[in-house]
């Protein structure tokens, strides 16, 4: 990868990056009713307005405002949260690891589960195991995140009693060391293979087509004349490029991955930022939701660079493009 | 194709159907599916199937407006900067990008905080927000197509923009569009579920989603309150895409 490509990569990061801010800011001055009472909350007295009417500019002419807000947003400072009371930055921050947890994980069961399922699929295409895999992951994309989490709870958790129902530790008892992971492993293993069950069935359909895909060129033909095994062939020449287009969705998928976590973690009681979008949301605390669409927003700007980065290493010919 | 057709139908059909309005009490509360209540009652006792009917309609109406609007955004962007080319194709293509990146779900959230839930907003962000796709499948396609004989040929005998546009790339743009369209439609259905399902749709209007929403808390003691309602969404989901999946099959053998 040429040094040229990364920093042509990296700078068209800013334009995407002002876009969201611009997103934001627009979102918070076209609301009824004073800005101010959007950064601040209802319940400030005319002191504090001031006080955030000076802080964000508010006094100034609207250009002007967006300049100051951009600066203030460059630095992470949101304004206060209504409901803690501190940064809201802050309080988001710490919601991080366990939604992080929660995604890295389903992610993890759908690329393991997903490659076998689509290579299995696609060796024999239109067979009945294939039609079987392909029309699973179908069904599987077309239902809501919400009912396959109910239905997970209902025959595993409340019936089965195989897995705990809501929470990531059991309440009231305080574990250590090995214990403690055990118990939060115990926790994750619903909620993820819930929120891992769509990015399934995406990847399985996306393997399943460059597989059969590239099966049917010239130079795997070309392989199989030669005497090379099925195993060889596929792991050495039709695997490799068919994972080109399963890296693009991967990545791509970034914003509804996180979407769905929001839904599992209000499902299953999993304490990160989607429990906290929706309680931020019940009170109307509206610098942490402001906070949490910017996060995800540069989040899923970032992942989707990582990917093109990662695509242009595997595939030199992105560069030229 | 027949499951599509059924949603259509439950959603047309729905009043006539069950006399029973959805946001009336007809029963005991959290009563099992029985012969007078084939979905069984939720919390407050009133009947889940006429619920399940009635959603159908509100989530066909969001799901074809948000699409109509996408078309119509996506398909006019995608021909700006495909036929033009240029600095109209560059701008074109960075906001493309920027809406492209911008999550929707999240977008929705922060707007019913600020401007309160209704309808009209959903499919408004959702509308606005939902086309970069079809935006860029539309360009390619435009792209490839001005290089195409007919076309050149078009151009040589003095067709106008308006009428090459019309005449030669619109014909041969729609098809395939409509394929990235018939997708949307089983997304959008699914993000409006999910916003329901949260209680982030219109209070005042019966949705799947919200149903689906409502039984959380009761999921121990009632499994058909959650059931019915998920498996309605899924139904619709999964007959829109086969329906597209019949249609860009059908594309590809002409």
């Amino acid at each position: 990868m040429s040094g040229r490509f990364l920093l042509q990569r990296l700078l068209q990061l800013l334009p995407a990056v002002a876009g969201i801010v611009l997103v934001g800011f627009l979102l918070v001055h076209l609301a009824p009713g004073d800005p101010v009472i959007a950064l601040a909350g209802e319940s400030g007295d005319s002191a504090y307005y001031a006080f955030m009417r000076q802080r964000f500019g508010l006094d100034r002419p609207l250009f002007e405002q967006l300049g100051i807000y951009a600066q203030r947003v460059a630095v992470g400072d949101l304004g206060a949260s209504y409901v803690y009371g501190r940064s809201a930055m802050s309080v988001i921050l710490e919601r991080v690891p366990a939604t992080l947890l929660l995604t890295g994980t389903a992610l993890l069961i759908a690329i393991i589960g997903a490659l076998p399922l689509g290579i299995l699929a696609a060796r024999r295409p239109h067979t009945a195991g294939d039609l079987g895999i392909s029309s699973t992951a179908l069904a599987m994309y077309s239902t809501p995140v919400f009912l396959i989490g109910q239905l997970a709870i209902l025959l595993f958790a409340l019936h089965g009693g195989l897995f705990p129902v809501q929470g990531m530790f059991d309440a009231g008892t305080s574990t250590q060391g090995a214990a403690h992971l055990w118990d939060l492993a115990r926790h994750l293993m619903l909620p993820a293979f819930v929120l891992a069950a769509h990015e399934l069935a995406v990847l399985v359909r996306v393997t399943r087509g460059a597989l059969a895909h590239e099966m049917t060129v010239e130079h795997v033909r070309t392989a199989r004349g030669k005497g090379v095994s099925e195993f060889g062939v596929l792991m050495r020449h039709t695997l490799p490029r068919a994972l080109l287009p399963v890296i693009t969705v991967v990545g791509g998928r970034a914003g509804q991955l996180v979407t769905g976590a929001v839904v599992v973690e209000v499902v299953f009681g999993w304490p990160g930022i989607g429990r906290l979008l929706l309680a931020a949301l019940q009170s109307r605390d509206i610098p942490v939701l402001l906070g949490i669409f910017m996060l995800v927003s540069v989040s899923v700007v970032v992942v989707n660079l990582i990917t093109d980065l990662v695509y242009a290493a595997r595939d030199p010919r992105v560069e030229l493009a | 194709m027949v499951l599509a057709g059924i949603v259509v139908a439950m959603a047309t059909c729905g009043p006539i159907m069950t006399s029973v309005d959805p946001f009336s009490i007809v029963g005991p509360p959290l009563l099992a599916p029985s012969t007078r209540h084939a979905f069984g009652t939720d919390a407050l006792g009133r009947d889940m199937l006429s619920g399940v009917l009635f959603g159908a309609r509100t989530s066909m109406l969001i799901a074809l407006a948000v699409s109509a609007l996408s078309f119509a955004c996506g398909m006019f962007v995608g021909l700006l900067g495909g036929y033009c080319g240029g600095w109209v194709d560059q701008l074109c293509t960075r906001v493309t990008e920027l809406l492209q990146v911008l999550p929707r779900f999240f977008l929705v959230v922060v707007a019913v905080a600020l401007f309160g839930p209704g309808v009209d907003r959903l499919i408004l962000i959702l509308g606005l927000t939902s086309w970069p796709v079809l935006a860029r499948v539309v360009r390619g396609e435009v792209l490839s197509l001005r290089r195409a004989e007919f076309v050149i040929a078009a151009e040589a005998t003095g067709a106008t923009t308006a009428q090459i546009l019309r005449r030669t790339v619109l014909p041969n743009v729609v098809p395939g569009a409509l394929t990235v369209v018939g997708l949307l439609f089983g997304q959008v259905l699914l993000v409006e579920a999910s916003l329901g399902f949260l209680g982030l749709g219109d209070p005042n209007v019966m949705t799947w989603g919200m149903l689906a929403g409502q039984s959380q808390a009761f999921l121990r003691v009632a499994w058909w309150l959650p059931f019915f309602p998920g498996i309605a969404i899924t139904m619709a989901v999964l007959g829109f895409n086969l329906l597209t999946d019949a249609f860009s099959a059908t594309l590809r053998a002409h």
